[in-house]
């Protein structure tokens, strides 16, 4: 970890946010938004647990825990002085990476095709991946705004900083999980583009980026399956028996939720168990049919009410550091989304990335609410001087 | 914070907001613009529309009897939307229940794909039901497989028992040939037919198919809730089912068990018999046998022989089975001969010629000479083994069966049409009778496929010459080189060349033909007996039968069928009467006398007439037709045996059986107590229909022996 090692001290602030430096209407949209998971999650899962013996309200409790949690650690991070940030950077970091290596070793467990999570003995599951996320983005800014200068990062930082996201970006493509590859990539790119990168330089990535794609493809590195996941939304019908059932039904029941919805727990697609993973990767699918376009507003609402607040983050930031943490945040939160939603929606592909606080499970919550977190303190030392 | 960032990252802001808008329109486009195609689609999802099927109606004989019920029969069927959803495509399923059901596992596999696309195999080994319906890959599985199956769902995923009711037979071959039989209604029916979806089956031959519309009932329809496996999460009634009607018919179950026995008996008669010309013994190979009520044109029994376990159509019939029914070697037992199969009704018909006759001017007491040949243009016209007869008036010329005095008559008539130039509109007396009797057209029996016969006449000549003209006149020039004897290929040849040129000719030796029921003249067992009904009665033809009446489920009669005339001879009630006091004569001191010596005719008069039909290049048909009681009739016999031999040798003797079992003669006197009718008649009511539409009739008579 001597890239993180010989970054120069950045500026650091003397003392801990308190919580009415919060800002909370970002705070709130994203437990509005967690919340809302909670009763989608019920609505997807109260049938099948009960038909199981079980309590209907279970999944959607352990939701709401994650949440609890979830909170727990935003506000731990949120009070972190930039010393420890950069202290715990690289332990994050290493851990991720370990955790990828773990995942891919026999004690990983293999969920709709990719080895992506880690089984503990408690019954609960990790996916390291979520939390690489986090390290790359805090990681990748820590370089950039190591050599920040108007002029952009230069290319030996550049390098480095590429290097740094190569890391768990390979392990993670040896999951295999393309979706978190892509996602991860566009938020790396896109905090390059906040940090001014040049032109040529994006140019040239843009090049090396294409080249490594068709190598992936001609030497075979991508198995066919996920080529089959990522067009299938372009033929969803051809292929329904596939991948593309589950983008068919996920369609079907958001169209059939119409303007209004069908009602909470109404939804005959969602209730009659048609929509696969509905509670995680489909569970926007729960907000079109039983909430219906005006429900479906509320939660892009609650979404862009987040990204916003975390753009002013980004932009009242006092450093290159904060405001390239609070950019890739934005970005992670946004791109992961997007794919998600498009995903719902038919218009992106299939990659297994869950819905930030919405869909159920403990990882993908805890990181967004260590995204929240850092955003938080990011915002604390701007007002700090306000 | 430079510029530069700051603009980057007011891009970042403007790309995340297009991002969220892009979702929104997405979200608008699918949830209002496109919602409805959605909505739809969720319902197919969701709701299923199951046809619930109706019981398809019961067939009953005139007392109730069932001759065709239902059973329960265990069908495997596979939800193919199931199947396929499982981790090996259902391979696994698919052995075990190939391993249970001891059908080989490709054949399995092949039964899942609808008939007709492009890798189906041919039936049965493809699917021919509702392109969407779960394909049934066994049927009348037995109770243990089924059960293992049923208790097993893990083991047995996609797999479902259906309880189908399917025909059962209990009678086997009894009256199979007017029962028919149903099959299952395939694509083809579908698409023909839209109100046929959800029929399990539908008839494919006689009353099965006659009547299938009211048999079979209209099924019902249920709307129900389903998970994304299948699972049924509830349910309700949308439009219940309709049961099918019950038929009853007027078969009598006993007498038609009977009426079997004795076209058997005759047929083993004829084959015990040497045929005089042929010098071997007659084949025997098929024959027919009715009973008519006079009084109505009900059909009392139907047979023709030989015949079939109507049961192996339930469930299918196999390849091999089929084959085996219309096989040409073993006598194509599906044909209803009784319906189906005409031949020259030989001197039988002279009971016609002979209302002819007297039509004609002849006297019913005057004598006219009976030489044992006739000659019309240096060609003579013999009498049945060239017997030659002292002159006799027109009763023993029907009695000992005189042809002569039939071609004397015949003769005239010709000429007075003006012979082979005929007058404008001419008489033709004698083909005229016959087409007041009903002959060469349908008695519209309500059976399929029923033949018209022939009826060999000067328009009947005309009409075959306009028909056939050019293939005759082809033959004449290029002859028969298909065939291996040479001397047949020969006489084909001139009689085509003779019928390409004079075709059109009714010549003397036609009108000579005709007059004793020879020649192209050819009827059904039906016809003959509708038309000596029509003797019978006093004039009236009846439209044969079978069906009495349609039952609804809740016992009420929904049709009740009625006697229905389909013409009225013009001939006086004197002749009519002579010509029935002829055919007794037939029975006490003519042809058949010594088949009936000994049978109580004076407590049961009866009458009848013999036929020895001709026909080129077999034997002899053997022909009895006849009515009783002579002096008030009320049941018309017609028995035939193609190459069978003589009427009075090898069908009468059964005839008498028959009449026997009508009357209960034992010991040469007759006690309508011991008839095979209750009540010594033709039941005049209806059956009871007891509670739930079960019928209140006396048992069943056993199965003939003998029958496959």
């Amino acid at each position: 970890m001597t890239i993180l090692r010989t970054a120069p001290p950045v500026q650091v602030r003397t003392s801990p946010p308190r919580l009415r430096q919060w800002d909370w209407v970002l705070v709130l949209a994203a437990v509005s938004l967690s919340m809302l998971g909670a009763v989608l999650i019920w609505s997807a899962t109260s049938a099948r647990l009960t038909a199981v013996g079980q309590w209907a309200g279970s999944s959607a409790a352990r939701h709401v825990l994650n949440l609890v949690l979830g909170l727990a650690l935003c506000w731990v991070v949120s009070r972190l002085g930039h010393r420890a940030i950069r202290r715990y950077t690289p332990i994050l970091y290493a851990a991720s990476v370990l955790g990828l290596v773990l995942v891919l070793s026999p004690l990983g467990s293999t969920i709709n095709g990719a080895q992506a999570w880690i089984r503990l003995p408690s019954g609960f599951t990790v996916q390291p991946s979520e939390f690489a996320k986090v390290a790359i983005i805090v990681g990748v800014a820590l370089v950039l705004a190591d050599r920040g200068s108007s002029e952009g990062p230069d290319l030996p930082t550049l390098v480095r900083a590429l290097a740094l996201a190569a890391v768990p970006v390979t392990l993670v493509m040896l999951q295999p999980d393309l979706g978190t590859v892509l996602v991860i990539l566009s938020i790396v790119i896109g905090m390059l583009v906040v940090a001014g990168i040049r032109l040529l330089h994006l140019v040239a990535l843009a090049v090396l980026g294409v080249a490594a794609v068709l190598a992936a493809f001609l030497l075979g590195l991508v198995d066919d399956y996920q080529i089959d996941r990522l067009t299938a939304f372009a033929s969803p019908d051809e292929g329904a028996r596939t991948f593309g059932y589950n983008t068919q039904q996920a369609r079907i029941a958001i169209g059939a939720g119409g303007l209004l919805g069908r009602g909470l727990g109404q939804g005959s697609q969602t209730q009659g168990g048609f929509v696969p993973f509905n509670h995680t990767d489909f569970v926007f699918s729960v907000a079109g049919e039983e909430l219906g376009f005006l429900g479906v507003c509320v939660l892009l609402g609650l979404l862009a009410l987040l990204l916003w607040r975390g753009l002013t983050i980004a932009l009242r930031a006092r450093d290159l550091f904060g405001r390239l943490v609070a950019s890739g945040i934005v970005l992670w939160l946004g791109l992961q989304a997007f794919e998600n939603i498009g995903m719902n929606l038919g218009i992106m592909p299939v990659t297994g990335v869950p819905l930030p606080f919405v869909s159920h499970g403990g990882s993908s919550m805890f990181a967004a609410w260590i995204g929240i977190g850092l955003l938080l303190n990011i915002h604390a030392g701007a007002t700090a001087d306000d | 914070m430079t510029d530069r960032v700051h603009a980057r990252l007011l891009v970042l802001a403007v790309l995340v907001l297009s991002l969220v808008v892009t979702l929104a329109a997405r979200a608008f486009s699918l949830q209002v613009v496109d919602s409805e195609a959605a909505v739809a689609a969720a319902e197919d999802n969701r709701v299923r529309e199951l046809v619930v099927p109706a019981s398809r109606g019961m067939v009953l004989d005139q007392q109730g009897r069932p001759l065709v019920a239902n059973r329960i029969s265990l069908d495997v069927a596979i939800d193919r939307r199931e199947l396929r959803r499982l981790d090996d495509d259902g391979d696994a399923v698919l052995d075990r229940l190939s391993e249970l059901l001891e059908i080989d596992p490709e054949i399995l596999a092949a039964r899942l794909q609808n008939c007709g696309t492009p890798d189906a195999q041919p039936q049965p080994n493809c699917w021919n039901g509702a392109a969407g319906a779960s394909p049934v890959v066994a049927r009348d599985v037995d109770v243990e497989a089924a059960g293992e199956m049923m208790a097993d769902p893990v083991g047995f995923p996609a797999v479902e028992i259906e309880r189908v009711a399917v025909r059962d037979y209990p009678g086997g071959s009894l009256a199979a040939h007017a029962l028919g039989h149903v099959g299952t209604v395939t694509a083809e029916d579908l698409a023909e037919d839209p109100e046929l979806e959800g029929v399990l089956a539908r008839g494919r031959a006689g009353l099965e198919l006659v009547y299938d519309e009211a048999l079979r009932g209209t099924p019902g329809l249920e709307k129900v809730t389903v998970d994304s496996s299948g699972h049924r999460a509830s349910g309700g009634v949308e439009v219940p089912a309709v049961p099918g009607r019950t038929l009853i018919t007027s078969i009598d179950a006993e007498l038609q068990a009977v009426v079997e026995d004795q076209l058997q008996a005759a047929i083993e008669r004829g084959r015990g018999r040497i045929d005089p010309i042929s010098k071997r013994p007659y084949e025997a190979d098929g024959g027919a046998a009715v009973v008519l009520d006079v009084r109505t044109g009900a059909v009392l029994a139907l047979a023709s022989a030989p015949d079939f376990d109507a049961n192996v159509w339930t469930g299918g019939i196999s390849a091999r089975d089929y084959a085996a029914l219309t096989d040409p070697e073993a006598g194509q037992p599906l044909l209803n001969r009784a319906a189906q199969g005409a031949s020259a009704p030989a001197s039988t018909f002279k009971a016609i010629s002979t209302i002819a006759a007297l039509e004609a001017g002849y006297s019913t007491t005057a004598s006219y000479p009976c030489p044992g040949s006739y000659e019309v243009g240096g060609r003579p016209f013999k009498n049945y083994r060239s017997r030659s007869y002292d002159p006799m008036d027109l009763k023993r010329a029907m009695e000992v069966s005189c042809d002569t005095i039939f071609y004397r008559l015949a003769h005239q008539q010709w000429l007075d049409d003006g012979g082979s130039d005929p007058v404008p509109d001419p008489q033709d007396l004698i083909a005229s009778k016959a087409a007041d009797f009903g002959f060469g057209r349908r008695t519209g029996i309500d059976l399929p496929g029923e033949t018209a016969g022939r009826l060999a006449s000067r328009d009947d000549k005309q009409a075959q010459w306009q028909a056939r003209r050019a293939e005759w006149c082809q033959r004449a020039d290029d002859g028969y080189p298909e065939l291996d004897d040479l001397v047949r290929a020969r006489y084909l040849t001139r009689l085509a060349a003779e019928n390409c040129s004079e075709g059109m000719l009714w010549r003397v030796g036609d009108a000579l033909n005709a007059a004793i029921g020879q020649g192209d003249t050819a009827a059904t067992v039906l016809q003959l007996a509708t038309a000596y009904a029509a003797i019978a009665n006093g004039g009236t033809v009846y439209r044969p039968q079978i069906a009495r009446a349609l039952i609804n489920a809740d016992g009420s009669v929904d049709t009740e069928f009625t006697p229905e005339k389909t013409a009225t001879v013009d001939v006086p009630a004197e002749d009519l009467a002579f010509v029935r006091q002829a055919l007794r004569g037939v029975i006490e001191t003519g042809t058949a006398r010594r088949a009936f010596e000994g049978f109580p005719v004076d407590q049961v008069p009866l009458a009848g007439k013999t036929g020895t039909g001709e026909v080129y290049g077999k034997q002899a048909t053997s022909w009895f037709a006849s009515f009783a009681p002579a002096d008030d009739p009320r049941y018309v016999v017609v028995l035939t045996v193609s190459q069978g031999g003589t009427g009075g040798g090898t069908s009468a003797p059964s005839v008498r059986g028959i009449y026997e079992a009508l009357f209960g003669v034992q010991d040469g006197v007759a006690d309508p107590t011991r008839s095979v009718l209750v009540g010594g008649d033709a039941a005049q009511g209806l059956p009871t229909i007891g509670a739930g539409g079960v019928p209140v009739a006396p048992d069943m008579p056993v199965a003939p022996e003998g029958s496959p």
